[in-house]
């Protein structure tokens, strides 16, 4: 049984259609990557995805025993947190919060768990430090772990390495890889469909039309990906 | 220095001025937790946008002859801060128009209901009271004591029983919505005790300056202050110092005690701006 189902989803924003017709569903352990242009509604669908704005037509289910509190989520940035007063323990935890239920405070295990993925994306000496005053990849590792802490099972990324540098880009494709080993299933937006093809098992481009749905393999042969990928290697 | 203690225990030897500072001190406390929130969500015209509303509803219990006020004002006021933080999400008029537009519109009204319906000859002092809390904080009844105590307590009991969660909604409400956590529902709660904490706010120092009570304290402590928790906790503090500061210096100076309590904000604010600059913490 499929842990995500979109069903035939018009992804558009104010009041226009930018893809139709999108489906696709997603397995325990895959790792899709969703490409396309800039407007493609790449973000809209993760929106979807994600319950915050629903589609305009069509449906996402979720499925396998999944529910929404298991779902991990590493949006893009945005400006209101540069200047927030928070230490990067109390952002990680705060990733817990759908662990607790009802109850208003967090408990050993949630603790625990937070100091875990702090260790794990080795940003355990940064606990007390103030999430504003770290470097760009320092941060992107900060809001890694605290999606960590909401999710063993789905993690959901936009552009994850936007705005960073190419060897903390790397880092970080090498750490969704791991993580993708380890169990999580891995839904990305991305620009880069080097690394979307080189890791990635499946391939969703949005677009007008045509639109593709398949396998990272099945990718690279279909016309779509071979236009897709050579533009991509011109511009780059 | 024994002239001034002198001084203070004989005034403090009055009912009302002891009421006005536990009000005042419970006031501050409240609106500084709230401040917190506000100014990180970007929403600090909010609270002055509820204030003016506040003036409005006011007016309109004031026409109606109503012996309790709060019992008008505070629904009326919750009301409008429901529709402004619902409208800031899907909206028609831009968040900032809808302030100004239903902030300026209460205030007409409540002063054109106060002046249709003069409840005492002097207006002007009625519509100044309101507005700059010159003596309402002086002439609190037990009544007014007691709800202002409830309130107040209500609101930090809310605050620290969904502490977690007003600051996962405050630091990043898509994550906490992707995650599962009810951000309408605590955005509501959120809209709720800010229109309380205004309509507390109001009697200490009136309308218009409501908004320094909530802003005020957040600000100065976020010069130098880095983590969410040491920023609640130091700006409560902070809040009720200086309240409490105000208060003392209004009675002893003869001052208006609205006006003093802000003129202590801004002091202070500025000693911790300097002190940021000191600690080399300031904006990027």
């Amino acid at each position: 049984m499929p842990q995500l189902t979109c069903d035939r989803l018009t992804l558009g924003y104010e009041g226009r259609i930018v893809s139709a017709d999108v489906s696709f569903t997603v397995e325990a352990g895959d790792y899709v990557c969703i490409v396309g242009e800039n407007g493609s509604g790449k973000s809209t669908l993760v929106k979807a995805i994600l319950n915050l704005k629903p589609p305009m037509a069509g449906k996402v289910m979720l499925g396998d025993g999944l529910t929404r509190g298991d779902i991990g989520y590493l949006p893009q940035q945005t400006a209101a947190q540069r200047d927030f007063p928070a230490s990067v323990r109390e952002i990680v935890l705060s990733g817990c919060l759908n662990r607790i239920g009802h109850r208003p405070f967090f408990g050993q295990a949630q603790r625990q768990r937070a100091t875990e993925n702090m260790r794990r994306l080795q940003v355990d000496d940064l606990a007390r430090r103030c999430f504003a005053e770290l470097s760009g990849g320092q941060q992107h590792r900060v809001m890694l772990a605290r999606a960590l802490c909401a999710t063993d099972r789905l993690l959901v990324l936009d552009e994850p390495a936007s705005g960073l540098d190419p060897q903390i880009t790397d880092e970080m494709y090498r750490l969704i890889k791991e993580l993708n080993q380890s169990g999580l299933t891995i839904i990305m937006v991305s620009h880069d469909t080097q690394a979307a093809l080189r890791d990635a098992s499946h391939i969703l481009h949005l677009g007008n039309t045509p639109l593709f749905w398949g396998t990272a393999r099945e990718y690279e042969q279909s016309d779509i990906g071979r236009v897709y990928l050579n533009r991509k290697a011109v511009e780059a | 220095m024994t002239s001034i203690f002198n001084t203070l225990s004989h005034y403090f030897t009055f009912p009302f001025v002891r009421y006005a500072l536990i009000v005042g001190v419970l006031v501050a406390l409240c609106s500084s937790l709230l401040g917190v929130v506000l100014v990180l969500k970007r929403y600090s015209h909010i609270g002055d946008g509820l204030a003016h509303v506040a003036f409005g509803a006011m007016g309109v219990a004031t026409a109606l002859r109503l012996a309790n006020q709060t019992v008008l004002v505070l629904p009326l006021t919750m009301a409008c801060a429901v529709v402004l933080l619902w409208n800031s999400q899907h909206a028609k008029i831009k968040g900032d128009a809808a302030i100004a537009m239903m902030s300026v519109s209460a205030m007409a009204i409540g002063y054109l209901l106060l002046n249709l319906s003069p409840s005492s000859s002097n207006i002007s002092g009625d519509v100044c009271t309101t507005l700059f809390g010159s003596t309402s904080i002086l002439t609190l009844t037990p009544t007014k004591v007691w709800l202002s105590m409830g309130l107040s307590l209500t609101v930090v009991a809310v605050f620290v029983l969904f502490y977690n969660r007003i600051f996962a909604i405050t630091f990043d409400e898509g994550f906490a919505a992707a995650t599962g956590l009810n951000t309408r529902f605590y955005n509501l709660l959120v809209a709720l005790i800010v229109a309380t904490v205004v309509v507390l706010a109001m009697d200490l120092v009136g309308s218009l300056l409501t908004s320094a009570l909530i802003i005020f304290p957040a600000l100065s402590v976020m010069r130098v202050l880095r983590s969410f928790k040491s920023v609640v906790i130091a700006s409560v503090a902070l809040s009720v110092f200086c309240a409490a500061l105000g208060i003392i210096l209004s009675i002893l100076l003869g001052t208006p005690v609205g006006a003093t309590i802000v003129v202590v904000y801004i002091a202070v604010f500025l000693l911790f701006s300097l002190a940021g600059l000191f600690l080399g913490r300031t904006r990027r």
